[in-house]
């Protein structure tokens, strides 16, 4: 969802490196997300491969959490986003590294080289926004305050993630917060922004209860294998 | 880049720096040079350069709607490729003592030019198959010959370049290979694309040779190794076994095999509709602006914060 959202800006980023840096980014997300759904599929066993979990699942089976699906915004919106988001990323895989799940510790051991860029490319654009001038400081704090509610859900668990946890496959998503709290609250003051303060957290793109914006961005993603069920690209 | 006047060159040194070409000697950056040769080397390379950069544009407008996860991958990764082409390419262009953001400004007010190509519409997914296939094919008969180019830095980076975008043509071959194999829908849909994308690739090589105002002196220069007409024949003749491979018909009934020349003859391409979309009037010239000035001018502020950022830094650090 997010490499989607972030291929969005190729060929109409700030400067010509930023095309290139997010176009980076999408690309390692949209492989992580095809390594993921691959297994996902392999362990569903049920004749489904990654792409038909991407292109043939309708809104309400799609499980990602809602901060991801949210339209891109402006420059700032998408800083802010994708580093509160790959610091928890950055967490959960190091986490994952060490699943009794072969496939998902592999997975996660390259999404987590991987997502150290992320964290590093997206916290160095949040303090330059954060430190810059008045309007980049006045835009990304606006970013991070509307981003905020849509941050408590990552951190949820429940019982599917519980079952995974017992059997030492998953982690529990509830045990990152504090790490992710500290790693983000540096950054944020390094880039001399406030914390944004407590807020309701939105929740529910875990049971599938999305923003009206993932079906038009699945409208659009879905669109070839839609129109030409079973063709082959 | 200022103006500057056509220079008159002093003979004995022109003739130095032409006995050197002839000799096929690599130009480098802090060599004399005429002014006109500067000056050329800076519009090709400054064209090339926002080629690369306009093309994200009609390929960028299928990524979001990449049919697999793995045709996504392969897009954001050429269109990464070009973007990263483009900035090679400006740096080089830099090393003849202009500056990125002026060439850049250039593109903005519509005094420089890109490749014409990227003015046509991308349809359906087949058009990026076409792209893939015959718009980098095209880019690499014509790269080929700059990677022998007089000027070093252009040269290497041509040789560079080139290896990714055999690497993109072959993606491309493979995703019209695959539709002109697949249903009936996604057939008709790569010969369309064929058909649509089959001229304007021949136009790429530009005008002939007598009707280019810039062949001469480049031919001269060493910057151009062969004229645009050889280059579209070259073309022409890899492309046509290619395309009986993959079942599909070149739009095009005049084109036959000449047994004397062992080439294969082709129809007269329509200068006008050439003419017409280089001055502008094609369906997205004015779409492809204004997609790069609203980023140029969205991206203000970020460059702006950037810039003040790095001023506070190195205040901080003077004062440390």
């Amino acid at each position: 969802m997010l490499g989607h959202r972030l291929s969005e800006w190729c060929g109409h980023g700030p400067i010509l490196e930023e095309d290139i840096a997010l176009t980076n980014i999408a690309l390692d997300l949209v492989g992580e997300a095809n390594l993921l759904l691959g297994r996902a599929a392999t362990a569903e066993n049920a004749g489904r491969d990654a792409d038909a979990l991407a292109f043939l699942r309708d809104v309400r089976e799609y499980r990602n959490a809602l901060i991801v699906e949210l339209p891109k915004g402006d420059f700032g919106f998408t800083v802010a986003r994708q580093f509160l988001f790959s610091v928890y990323a950055l967490h959960q895989w190091e986490a994952l590294s060490t699943s009794a799940d072969d496939d998902l510790a592999g997975i996660a051991a390259k999404a987590l080289k991987e997502t150290r860029y992320h964290v590093r490319h997206s916290a160095e654009w949040l303090v330059r926004l954060g430190d810059g001038t008045d309007e980049s400081h006045g835009r990304v704090q606006d970013a991070l305050d509307e981003l905020w509610r849509f941050t408590g859900e990552l951190f949820l668990t429940d019982d599917v993630e519980q079952a995974l946890v017992k059997q030492k496959l998953a982690v529990d998503s509830s045990s990152l917060f504090d790490a992710w709290k500290r790693d983000v609250t540096d950054v944020i003051s390094r880039a001399t922004l406030r914390m944004p303060g407590d807020v309701y957290m939105q929740r529910g793109g875990r049971s599938g209860m999305h923003t009206e914006h993932l079906g038009v961005m699945l409208a659009e993603m879905q669109v070839l294998p839609r129109t030409y069920p079973g063709a082959k690209w | 880049m200022t103006p500057t006047p056509a220079a008159t060159e002093d003979p004995k040194r022109l003739a130095e720096f032409e006995a050197r070409i002839a000799r096929g000697d690599t130009i480098e950056p802090k060599d004399w040079m005429p002014e006109k040769y500067r000056r050329q080397l800076i519009r090709m390379m400054s064209q090339h350069a926002h080629s690369e950069v306009v093309g994200m544009l009609p390929e960028g407008n299928w990524i979001t709607r990449a049919p697999s996860l793995r045709r996504k991958m392969s897009l954001l990764a050429k269109v990464q490729d070009e973007a990263g082409h483009g900035l090679y390419i400006y740096c080089g262009a830099e090393t003849l003592g202009v500056d990125r953001h002026e060439l850049v400004s250039q593109l903005l007010n519509g005094t420089a030019k890109y490749a014409s190509i990227f003015n046509y519409p991308t349809l359906t997914w087949a058009d990026i198959g076409a792209i893939g296939w015959l718009v980098d094919g095209a880019a690499i008969v014509n790269q080929t010959m700059l990677a022998k180019a007089s000027y070093g830095p252009y040269a290497r980076a041509m040789v560079r370049i080139c290896k990714e975008e055999n690497f993109h043509k072959r993606q491309g071959f493979e995703i019209m290979s695959l539709l002109s194999a697949g249903t009936p829908e996604q057939r008709a849909m790569a010969q369309d694309a064929l058909d649509r994308w089959w001229w304007p690739s021949l136009m790429m090589f530009g005008p002939h040779d007598k009707d280019s105002p810039n062949s001469g002196e480049l031919l001269r220069w060493g910057i151009k190794q062969k004229g645009n007409d050889e280059l579209r024949q070259r073309f022409v003749n890899l492309t046509v076994g290619q395309a009986k491979a993959i079942n599909l018909t070149i739009p095009d009934p005049k084109l036959r095999h000449d047994a004397e020349t062992g080439n294969w003859a082709f129809g007269e391409i329509d200068w006008d509709e050439f003419w017409r979309v280089v001055k502008g009037d094609g369906q997205c010239n004015r779409e492809r602006l204004t997609a790069r000035r609203k980023a140029h001018a969205d991206g203000a502020w970020v460059r702006e914060a950037a810039e003040a950022h790095a001023a506070k830094r190195a205040r901080l650090e003077s004062v440390a």
